[in-house]
């Protein structure tokens, strides 16, 4: 047996004057990171196996409990952090491919952060949204090219189906089998009382869920996991998933530790298989099979639904996403490169992809300079941390935006980013049942609610702010943006200009 | 200083229109003296006119109005406009000295019509080629600018307040049977003549004032169909939504104006399942041509007039009539002084339009 | 009236229900003195019954017909007439321990601190809302009138 070389990535500190010993810190930590001690009567840790899900400071009833990370200093070296000299010390034991879960968190630039909003002063008035109507709602779906009316102003035109949001935010994909059923139900709950949609991702759809139908996105990935006739009707939106920002150019991934009776019974796969998703779609590898696809769905749906395709954020999104949108798509969902997911190798989650506002500014552009942009709709993913971010992302060009990461957090996901392991403190990214009852669906349904509803003030205030009381004129309305702390190039892409301009 | 075009320049102005219902025309005389009353709203820096009906003699014709820059630029645009039509007069818009009015480009006119071997070539209808060779004119004839394109129509506009502008051109020998009128007030110094309003493309003429927050969202909406904002005021992106719906969409005025100043949800929810439906989509299909924040324009085209106001009425709008006469004005004053008694004088609300169509010529 | 009901979906068997049961019966009412300073410690008037997956937290039921105030052989324990809350006079108990045997849910706990004394969940009746439930981090306790009981 050779020396383990991986040291602790946290320290565990516990104040012991305010430590009462009350155990509850060893009962809820499922790493069994702490103990209580016979001999000495105090508790003790083993922060080897602790991960900083911050379960047992949360839980701790003095506030005893302190998680740091493990400061241990290297010689220093510019080029050779800590990080990457552990990560090889690691595949020196395993001979494995280092797994990962939630989004990108390496110092990539994070353009939202470096955008600034527009006030009106002066020269027009400010709305104040207390006072006035604020319409934060959005229709996704195609439109007709044009509308006509008969000669008494009365529509001739057939529209086809659209979707009606109360707010331009959805909860992205996230498959049943990489977050627990009560999650699931959150969500469902959540998006129901919001009047928004949430979407099922890869995992297939539990029967007992069919109830959410109307606020449900069905999602057809490449392991068509739980694809059936009633699946796809289930929904009030198709997604086809062609990629994910985590892992742009692969499959999924649920270890078979995670895959119990009902995620096998959701994907109609055999339990404890691992459940891999291809990497494409086996039946599409040009363009024109996803056109053949999406009329399946739509064939099989009696055209009743919008079919969305969603790819992660690439090099040559802009061309893909037109090409998405003469395919048949109704709506397009680009996800960036800060996407979360359950399990996903490090090294791809941390250096494939692009940003997704550098993705939505230059596919928005695209698409106008082809005139097609209106006919489609354009949702954003990958990173949308806060309200801001959506009035960004919406300005940018993006009817609606995904929030994925977000909404874990709303319920008590602490961004650990272990989820690969099933032993989620939390209740959430896990299917061990004892772990899963952490997740009240009552509780954390009204998080997300709680959450999103604080969003939409605060975008009702922005909104007033800039003088808009509807937020289709800030759509696109890249004049509302400008750069902070940008370079020429960068400005260029987002197409907006530079603050003081 | 950066010319108009490259920067936005945000302004507060004054609007005026009036219109003779039966076709009637009227000295310039009239409008000039509605909208001098309302002086303290402008600054100086951008007023103009619009006159329908002003070229009987040519009344088939397109009456191009160019502002050039110096002699060259004129020579270049002359052989673009010649080699696409056919030209029955050209001549400078006579104008006169005013001490107020500092100094002011070439300033001409064409009469013409399009070649018809060249409209058979491009595959266009005749408004539509008109437009393109417009666009192409101000788009790439550096020093040159067309500022009018309509038949039998013609908008006078510059530097200097309104009033003034009025009397370089002259407008009390032309007569119309409707007159709009603007005066503006820009937040910077843009010293350009073609800044001005009335903004106009074939027979529409927009004078507008107030300034919209949607406006990034609107153009860059239009420019998928073929629009270039070259100037980026919002009366320009204002005139290019309404030629889009109206011209190229084959959309009915008073529809076009439910699109652009779409009722509110709150309002969409409590009609009937028909109506709920058609606003539902228009909502949906043109979200992007919603017209957000202040605004009050009065569209001129051959067949009479339009002011609208934004849903929330951010900016002051009244209408009169007397007799064959609509007027329409940013106060009451302007109204007053040419119509001291009318039969009937109110405020619209915000976002239903005010519409007075010209006999005879729709 | 108003009883304590365990929701057997949600009890993660995690003990902060007794450590603040513990707490608000204690002298300072402050966790940590509690816990560390009081003697004698307080005790907690309930216990949990955990299992792999199912746990949950049982305390007094306040019986209609308490068997505790029949064996009582000082009168200590009492069900008050009005609010139907069951509670035990500390200067009266002796600490027979009758109602300890006799409690069909083992819900009456000695306290051996100082004087013997049978302690039980009183609803927190000094304030009138029960620690263990404000206190419990998923809903597992609800504490309601679900019309049994007087």
């Amino acid at each position: 047996m050779s020396l383990n070389l991986v040291w602790p990535d946290f320290l565990v500190e516990r104040d012991e004057n305010r430590c009462i010993q009350c155990e509850v810190c060893a009962k809820q930590c499922a790493n069994e990171v702490h103990r209580l001690d016979k001999d000495t009567g105090l508790m003790v840790s083993d922060e080897t196996k602790c991960v900083d899900c911050h379960r047992c400071v949360a839980m701790c009833p003095t506030r005893a409990l302190k998680i740091r990370v493990n400061d241990l200093e290297f010689k220093p070296n510019a080029n050779w952090s800590g990080d990457l000299i552990k990560e090889i010390y690691k595949q020196a034991d395993s001979g494995a491919v280092l797994q990962s879960g939630m989004g990108n968190p390496k110092p990539y630039p994070v353009y939202w952060d470096r955008m600034v909003i527009n006030a009106s002063q002066v020269t027009n008035p400010s709305i104040d949204p207390l006072r006035e109507p604020m319409e934060t709602g959005v229709i996704l779906g195609r439109k007709p090219p044009k509308l006509e009316f008969d000669k008494n102003g009365r529509l001739l035109t057939k529209m086809p189906p659209q979707i009606k949001l109360d707010v331009p935010i959805m909860f992205s994909a996230m498959s049943f089998g990489s977050i627990s059923g009560n999650a699931h139900e959150a969500l469902a709950r959540a998006a129901t009382a919001l009047g928004t949609l949430y979407n099922t991702g890869e995992g297939g759809l539990a029967r007992e869920m069919y109830k959410y139908g109307p606020n449900t996105i069905v999602q057809v990935a490449s392991g068509r996991f739980g694809v059936h006739p009633e699946y796809l009707n289930a929904g009030a939106m198709l997604e086809i998933k062609i990629g994910q920002g985590a892992k742009p150019g692969l499959g999924g991934h649920l270890p078979g530790a995670k895959v119990g009776d009902a995620v096998s019974k959701a994907r109609m796969i055999p339990k404890g298989s691992d459940a891999l998703s291809p990497a494409p779609h086996h039946d599409i590898y040009s363009i024109e099979d996803l056109r053949q696809l999406i009329y399946s769905l739509k064939e099989a749906t009696d055209y009743l639904k919008p079919v969305s395709v969603k790819i992660a954020a690439v090099h040559n999104s802009a061309a893909i996403a037109s090409g998405i949108a003469r395919a048949g798509a109704d709506i397009i969902a680009i996800d960036g490169f800060r996407g979360g997911t359950g399990s996903a190798p490090t090294r791809t989650r941390d250096n494939v992809g692009i940003p997704v506002e550098l993705a939505l500014a230059s596919v928005d552009q695209r698409l106008r300079e082809e005139g097609i942009r209106n006919e489609v709709s354009l949702v954003a993913a990958g990173g949308i941390r806060c309200s801001m971010d959506v009035v960004k992302a919406i300005a940018l060009g993006a009817d609606a935006c995904y929030i994925g990461t977000a909404a874990l957090v709303a319920m008590g996901c602490h961004l650990c980013q272990t989820c690969y392991t099933g032993k989620c403190n939390w209740g959430i990214a896990t299917q061990r049942e004892d772990l899963e009852k952490r997740l009240n669906p009552d509780i954390a349904a009204q998080r997300l609610i709680n959450m999103v509803t604080g969003w939409k003030h605060e975008i009702d205030e922005t909104l007033g702010g800039m003088g808009i009381n509807a937020i289709e004129s800030l759509k696109g309305n890249r004049l509302m943006l400008r750069g902070v702390g940008l370079n020429e190039k960068e400005l260029e892409v987002l197409g907006i200009k530079y603050a003081g301009e | 200083m950066i010319k108009e075009g490259l920067t936005r320049i945000p302004s507060g102005c004054a609007i005026s229109g009036i219109l003779n219902r039966k076709g009637e025309r009227f000295s310039g005389e009239t409008i000039l003296t509605s909208i001098e009353i309302m002086h303290d709203r402008a600054n100086g820096l951008g007023g103009g006119f619009a006159g329908y009906g002003i070229y009987p003699n040519f009344a088939d014709l397109y009456a191009l109005h160019i502002f050039y820059d110096d002699a060259g630029s004129k020579d270049q645009t002359d052989c673009f406009i010649k080699g696409h039509f056919e030209v029955e007069a050209e001549e400078r818009i006579p104008t006169r000295k005013v001490k107020e009015i500092g100094k002011s480009p070439l300033i001409w006119r064409y009469f013409m019509s399009p070649k018809p071997h060249k409209i058979r070539e491009s595959e266009l209808d005749e408004q539509e080629y008109v437009a393109r060779c417009v666009f192409t004119i101000n788009r790439e004839y550096k020093g040159a600018y067309v500022f009018s394109s309509g038949k039998n129509m013609g908008a006078f506009k510059g530097v200097g307040f309104p009033e003034d502008i009025g009397r370089f051109y002259m407008i009390e020998e032309y007569e119309a049977y409707l007159w709009t009128a603007h005066g503006r007030f820009p937040t910077n110094t843009p010293g350009w003549w073609g800044g001005a309003h009335p903004f106009t493309l074939l027979n529409w003429s927009v004078v507008h004032n107030g300034e919209i927050s949607s406006y990034d969202a609107n153009r860059r909406f239009v420019e998928m169909y073929g629009y270039n904002c070259t100037l980026m005021t919002d009366t320009e992106v204002i005139t290019y939504i309404i030629d889009l719906l109206v011209r190229k969409h084959g959309i009915p005025l008073t529809e076009a104006v439910n699109i652009m100043a779409a009722p509110f949800w709150r309002e969409i929810e409590l009609m009937d399942d028909e109506n709920r439906k058609k606003y539902e989509a228009i909502r949906s299909v043109y979200g992007s041509a919603l017209i957000n924040g202040p605004f009050s324009i009065i569209l001129g085209f051959e067949g009479g007039m339009m002011a609208l106001n934004d849903r929330i009425k951010l900016r002051p709008l009244i209408a009169a009539e007397k007799g064959d006469n609509l007027y329409v004005a940013s106060e009451e004053a302007a109204i007053r002084i040419v119509c001291p008694s009318p039969d009937r004088i109110w405020s619209p609300r915000g976002g239903e339009p005010v519409i007075g169509f010209a006999e005879g010529y729709k | 009236m108003k009883k304590i009901y365990a929701d057997e979906r949600w009890c993660l068997g995690c003990g902060l229900c007794k450590v603040y049961c513990r707490t608000s019966h204690s002298k300072t009412k402050d966790i940590i003195k509690a816990h560390k300073l009081e003697d004698p410690k307080p005790v907690e008037r309930l216990h949990i019954e955990t299992g792999d997956v199912m746990n949950f937290a049982l305390q007094c039921r306040h019986c209609d017909d308490p068997k505790c105030v029949q064996g009582c052989i000082t009168g200590a324990m009492q069900k008050d007439p009005v609010t139907g809350v069951v509670t035990n006079e500390a200067e009266r108990c002796v600490g027979c321990w009758t109602c300890v045997l006799v409690c069909p849910f083992g819900a009456i706990v000695r306290d051996e601190g100082k004087k013997k004394i049978a302690a039980k969940c009183d609803l927190c009746a000094q304030t009138g809302e029960p620690e263990c439930v404000k206190h419990c981090p998923n809903n597992a306790l609800i504490y309601e009138d679900r019309g049994d009981g007087k």
